[in-house]
């Protein structure tokens, strides 16, 4: 027998099933209990960067816009900068602006959003430069395990060609779906999603 | 909180000194899906509509998944981690009262500090203080079902609250939950995030249950269920159960000090 090496093994993730909003939302499961609660909106009026509306919805494999689906968001400041100790890079960082919220899906019309701030490209432990994107993680009844995705932004052609983990993606076709679209409504950048969990426009999602 | 848990002796007596592989990329270990549902699992059905069926594309750990949300105390109430007392109107709830407690630890075994913990659950007639669950128990007007505490620098976390009740589901036309509590946990890079749920040694509903069985490897499904801690128990007071939690280890940096927390 070689020597263990007893490490351990990591905890089995479990759904987080149609009652989430309780715990990481109460206000949508209808009640009011902490003082602090966290929310959607990833801006302050301080903060710096393009303030855009992030909007959309997760479809089940039969077209069906989950009503129960909560989503949180990771990202990094209009700087490229994400605020925490591990990112080393350049860009200034804003201590007031965490660069993470959580939404729940409404639970009329299954939209997802948020108000935050378009993120500025990444540079990677290799130099690389990352198209600006947003991490992406997903739970409801019946998802066992949170899903990983990511948005990137519709108007970065340039640089959305040059992602390496867009490039990732063997498929050209599946890369699309990763793509928010934006446009323009009342004077706010709106960037709209579609997160397909199954059928031919099939989101990408990854092993992190 | 008047019933604060004393401070505890490991009870692994076994348990090597945490040591993290020195030379990596500050990635996480690889995640080891064979411990974790899947996610196509018919027994629990809503799980069949809303797995992906195309394999998930592995992402060497960059900056993204690396890095993750801090939090601190500034952003937790004081009666956050006391669900006895965090909703509570002109009384106690009604139930078994206990203290949950353990650690949060990643795949080294070292502990996760200051990181963020949520829990949520049922009061002790099943019910959820949710407006859409419809369950006939009724609700308690002095429970709310939900908290949150941040780990010491140790990893250590606690609350107290009332043990939850079983109740029934709509998979089977006699599907019952075990008791259970919802756990939410961050780590220190968004790659650990993770969602699970805590049962309790002896429930008889944990064999049965569609969404517990949906993990196939027997260790990683016992290590779901919460023992008894009579150590941790308040005489008069509250019986306590222990629950730790692990996170995915992580390497630390080429050619670098080690990173906080390395």
């Amino acid at each position: 027998m070689p020597q263990p090496l007893n490490y351990l093994k990591e905890t089995a993730s479990q759904t987080a099933g149609p009652y989430v909003h309780i715990g990481l939302i109460p206000a949508m499961a209808g009640f009011d209990i902490f003082e602090k609660n966290f929310s959607n909106v990833l801006v302050t009026p301080n903060t710096q960067g393009e303030r855009i509306t992030l909007e959309g919805r997760v479809l089940d494999g039969s077209g069906t816009p989950l009503r129960d689906v909560l989503l949180e968001i990771w990202q990094a400041n209009a700087a490229g900068r994400y605020n925490h100790p591990a990112d080393r890079s350049a860009g200034a960082l804003e201590q007031e602006f965490r660069g993470w919220g959580r939404a729940g899906s409404d639970f009329d019309s299954a939209l997802v959003t948020f108000e935050t701030i378009k993120p500025g490209a990444i540079t990677d432990k290799a130099g690389r430069k990352c198209a600006p994107h947003v991490n992406v993680w997903i739970v409801a009844r019946g998802i066992n395990i949170g899903l990983n995705t990511r948005l990137y932004f519709s108007d970065e052609e340039a640089a959305n060609a040059a992602d390496p983990v867009l490039n990732l993606i063997e498929q050209p076709a599946r890369r699309k779906t990763l793509i928010a679209t934006r446009s323009e409504r009342a004077g706010k950048v709106v960037y709209s999603f579609t997160i397909n969990l199954q059928g031919p426009e099939e989101t990408v999602f990854f092993d992190v | 909180m008047n019933a604060q848990a004393p401070a505890l002796r490991d009870p692994r007596l076994n348990r090597p000194e945490p040591f993290t592989p020195p030379l990596g990329d500050g990635g996480f270990f690889q995640r080891d899906r064979s411990i974790h549902p899947p996610a196509h699992a018919p027994g629990y059905k809503s799980s069949v509509l809303r797995s992906p069926r195309q394999a998930l594309l592995s992402l060497e750990n960059s900056v993204s998944e690396i890095t993750g949300p801090v939090f601190g105390h500034n952003d937790l109430g004081p009666l956050d981690n006391d669900l006895i007392r965090n909703y509570a109107k002109d009384g106690d709830p009604v139930g078994e009262r206990i203290i949950v407690h353990g650690r949060v630890l990643d795949e080294t075994g070292r502990g996760v500090p200051n990181t963020l913990v949520e829990f949520w659950q049922a009061n002790a007639g099943g019910r959820y203080r949710h407006k859409k669950d419809t369950y006939l128990a009724p609700i308690d007007p002095n429970f709310g079902g939900c908290g949150r505490a941040l780990t010491d620098d140790t990893g250590y976390y606690y609350f107290r609250t009332v043990k939850p009740g079983p109740y029934p589901w709509r998979n089977y036309v006699n599907s019952w939950r075990p008791a259970h509590i919802h756990f939410s946990v961050f780590g220190s890079g968004f790659a650990q995030r993770l969602i699970t749920q805590m049962y309790f040694e002896g429930d008889p509903l944990i064999p049965v249950c569609p969404i517990l069985t949906t993990i196939r490897d027997k260790d990683a499904l016992d290590r779901l269920v919460a023992p008894l801690d009579l150590n941790a128990s308040t005489p008069f007071d509250s019986l306590a159960y222990r629950f730790d939690i692990v996170l995915r280890g992580q390497r630390s940096t080429y050619f670098e000090n080690r990173t906080e927390g390395n």
